[in-house]
């Protein structure tokens, strides 16, 4: 058997990349460190359906790695799931590709039942080091099959680690830490990210469960309000934060980036201080990972807390229908005054 | 009208159906990025997955189904819509994102669907029509309708678990279905020979449970119907399933917006000269009925022109439909 050890420090330099760029150039110096990383997927030997296994050169990752590492799969999720499980146990290091995560629902007990029960269930004799590409939310016009953001389902699952990233940066350094995670990772990217561009330091990991601040409340940390988001929304927040900041108001934005283990000290820390919290996410507010953390800030502070999140409802293909689903900018800024008049 | 006259319309009306969505799709989302700046005047916004090349399997089997008859279809579903007795023009409002569209905006060309002439529905998910078709046999069968199911489905769907699951069903419950392989070659980017074991795998799978499989060219609209109207007088006969497997080519890239630029252009070239549509066309002239061919192209061609109008000025869904048609916790009865 082998050990897990991997040595992912490449060259520090900064280049300007989009989001999916960020993945492959992450996954491109992993599999340069550590052969035992390998992709597979559907249409993988293309470059992914977004880009995403595609070199900043615009060379396929599967040239640079060969057909053994970057591994084209046919159309068999339960199994491009299931074999991910059997390669971790035999000493590799998977990323297994699901093109949405609409389509992981195909590999549910493979993901559930046995990539995230399989180390504790056998008293800590197997690992599972997987990285399980999930991309979720809103593709504009793709309906209900093609649109789902699933991070709380995950999230409630003991075992498994879910990150999802807002930034190339964030993509780049947290697809490394996940690469070099012992356990399963759920990682979701954001389909309407791919094309963002962004500045990337390469070279640096970022610590799996730490959060960070997308927009600084006020220079002395008297915000009046936390938002938390992750993911695409994050953006939004930041759209809705300055809009208040020009009336007045001072909201501190965090980014999760992991949704488990979540940064419960940021976010913690951050509400004791503006004694008002709003989580914000994409995925449909009734039951999401928003009542997780305005739970837990409920529990451990004197917050007032607040959600927002999409109604609960399939994602319609007319843009009138798609629209009900998406949490606009000026929503969460809405969110915020009332929760601060409130 | 001839037998070939009819077929030959069917395939016409499919073919002008997904040129006119495939223009009006053009500058939408691209395949796995974001929308361009062009999106707004795009009329078609999702994505398109269209059957050209591939009319002659759906318009030959369906040309022995009755409205009672259930389908289930997959991602590539306009051509199965159409050939079970769709309607062009509300076909086209679902396109278009429209209130008049079949599924009232809220499914577009990905799950087209038409209940009202047995339709059940494309689907964003592979095989998993499959599953869903053996269900409908399975309660046909209970009902004693008479009618059977048919589950129109790709080469590249046959690697997935809820195929044989299906086929197995379907087998040891004797259910009334047909199976339709459309073996394109291709998955999404994907060759789908080097990715399936065995060889005529959707056949060799159905044998392997005693399903029997007919292989058929299926650019050959006579040869399709044919032997589709051979195993469906077999099903209604209460034989059992049985598997269609029908040989023939995306001309297209995997959605309209793909270029397939990953495809030999010697074998595109290749395959366009064996276009199902120009071979009909090509027996009807033999046959003395080249004029009727052109009339019924240009009366198509009317036909959509027309749906393209009405769509274009249909109505956009009411933001308050996003919230209708969801779940209730009352009585439903589904008769
Ligand atoms: C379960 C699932 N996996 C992957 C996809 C993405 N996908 C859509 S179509 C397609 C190719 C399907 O190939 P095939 O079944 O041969 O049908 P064709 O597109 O050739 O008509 C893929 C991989 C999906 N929609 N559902």
């Amino acid at each position: 058997m082998t050990d897990f050890a991997t040595s992912t420090k490449a060259e520090p330099r900064v280049s300007t990349m989009t989001y999916a760029q960020a993945a492959a150039t992450a996954l491109e110096e992993a599999m340069r460190a550590d052969q035992h990383v390998v992709a597979m997927g559907e249409d993988l030997g293309r470059g992914g359906v977004f880009g995403q296994y595609r070199t900043t050169t615009g060379k396929n990752l599967v040239d640079v790695f060969g057909s053994e590492r970057v591994i084209d799969t046919p159309i068999s999720e339960a199994t491009i799931m299931g074999a991910g499980v059997g390669m971790a146990l035999a000493g590799l290091r998977p990323v297994v590709e699901m093109r949405v995560a609409d389509f992981a629902l195909c590999a549910i007990d493979e993901l559930v039942n046995q990539a995230a029960k399989n180390r504790y269930m056998f008293g800590g004799q197997g690992r599972v080091p997987l990285v399980a590409r999930l991309p979720i939310g809103i593709w504009t016009a793709s309906a209900a099959q093609h649109s789902q953001s699933f991070e709380a389902w995950f999230a409630h699952v003991p075992g498994l680690v879910v990150v999802a990233p807002s930034t190339p940066q964030d993509n780049y350094g947290l697809l490394h830490a996940a690469l070099a995670s012992g356990d399963p990772v759920v990682y979701m990217e954001h389909k309407e990210l791919w094309g963002m561009q962004g500045e990337v330091q390469q070279g640096e990991r970022i610590e799996l469960g730490r959060a960070r601040t997308a927009f600084a409340g006020s220079a002395n940390g008297n915000h009046d309000v936390t938002i938390v988001s992750w993911s695409k929304q994050i953006h939004a927040c930041v759209d809705a934060a300055k809009e208040l900041a020009a009336q007045g108001i001072h909201a501190e934005v965090i980014d999760l980036r992991t949704i488990w283990p979540w940064d419960k000290n940021a976010v913690l820390t951050s509400a004791s201080r503006s004694k008002r919290l709003l989580v914000v996410h994409e995925a449909v507010q009734a039951a999401g990972f928003g009542a997780e953390v305005a739970a837990t800030v409920a529990e451990h502070t004197d917050a007032r807390v607040a959600r927002l999140g999409a109604p609960r409802i399939p994602v319609g293909y007319a843009n009138t229908l798609e629209t009900e689903s998406r949490v606009s900018a000026a929503q969460i800024a809405q969110a915020t005054t009332r929760l601060i008049k409130r | 009208m001839t037998e070939l006259l009819s077929l030959y319309r069917t395939m016409v009306r499919i073919r002008a159906f997904e040129d006119a969505a495939e223009a009006a799709s053009q500058g939408g989302v691209t395949w796995g990025g974001a929308a361009t700046d062009k999106a707004a005047e795009v009329r078609v916004k999702g994505p398109l997955h269209l059957s050209t090349g591939q009319e002659a399997v759906a318009t030959g089997v369906c040309a022995h189904l009755v409205p009672e008859d259930l389908l289930t279809s997959t991602h590539r579903g306009h051509g199965h819509t159409l050939a079970k007795g769709a309607d062009a023009t509300k076909m086209m409002c679902e396109l278009f994102g429209r209130a008049t569209g079949y599924n009232s905006g809220k499914g577009g060309s990905m799950h087209i669907a038409d209940f009202s002439v047995g339709m059940l529905g494309a689907n964003g998910v592979v095989t998993a029509g499959l599953p869903i078709a053996v269900g409908a046999a399975h309660a046909l069968k209970i009902r004693k309708t008479g009618a059977i199911a048919v589950s129109f489905f790709g080469d590249g769907a046959i690697n997935r678990g809820p195929f044989l699951e299906a086929l197995n069903w379907a087998q040891v419950y004797q259910l009334p279905v047909l199976f339709v392989c459309e073996d394109n070659q291709i998955s999404a980017t994907t060759k789908s020979a080097p990715m399936t074991a065995g060889s005529n795998a959707a056949s060799a799978r159905a044998e392997s449970m005693g399903i029997a499989a007919t292989r058929v060219d299926g650019n050959d609209v006579e040869a399709v119907s044919t032997a589709a109207e051979k195993l469906i007088a077999q099903i209604r006969a209460g034989a059992g399933p049985k598997l269609l497997h029908a040989i023939t080519y995306r001309q297209k890239g995997h959605v309209s917006v793909d270029p397939a630029t990953y495809r030999d252009p010697a074998e595109v070239a290749n395959a366009l000269k064996n276009d199902p549509i120009l071979r009909a066309r090509d027996v009807l002239k033999q046959r003395g009925l080249g004029d009727q061919a052109a009339q019924i192209e240009a009366e198509a061609k009317a036909e959509i022109d027309a749906a393209l109008a009405t769509a274009s000025a249909a109505p956009w869904p009411e933001k308050s439909a996003a919230y209708t048609d969801i779940m209730t916790t009352g009585e439903g009865v589904w008769a």
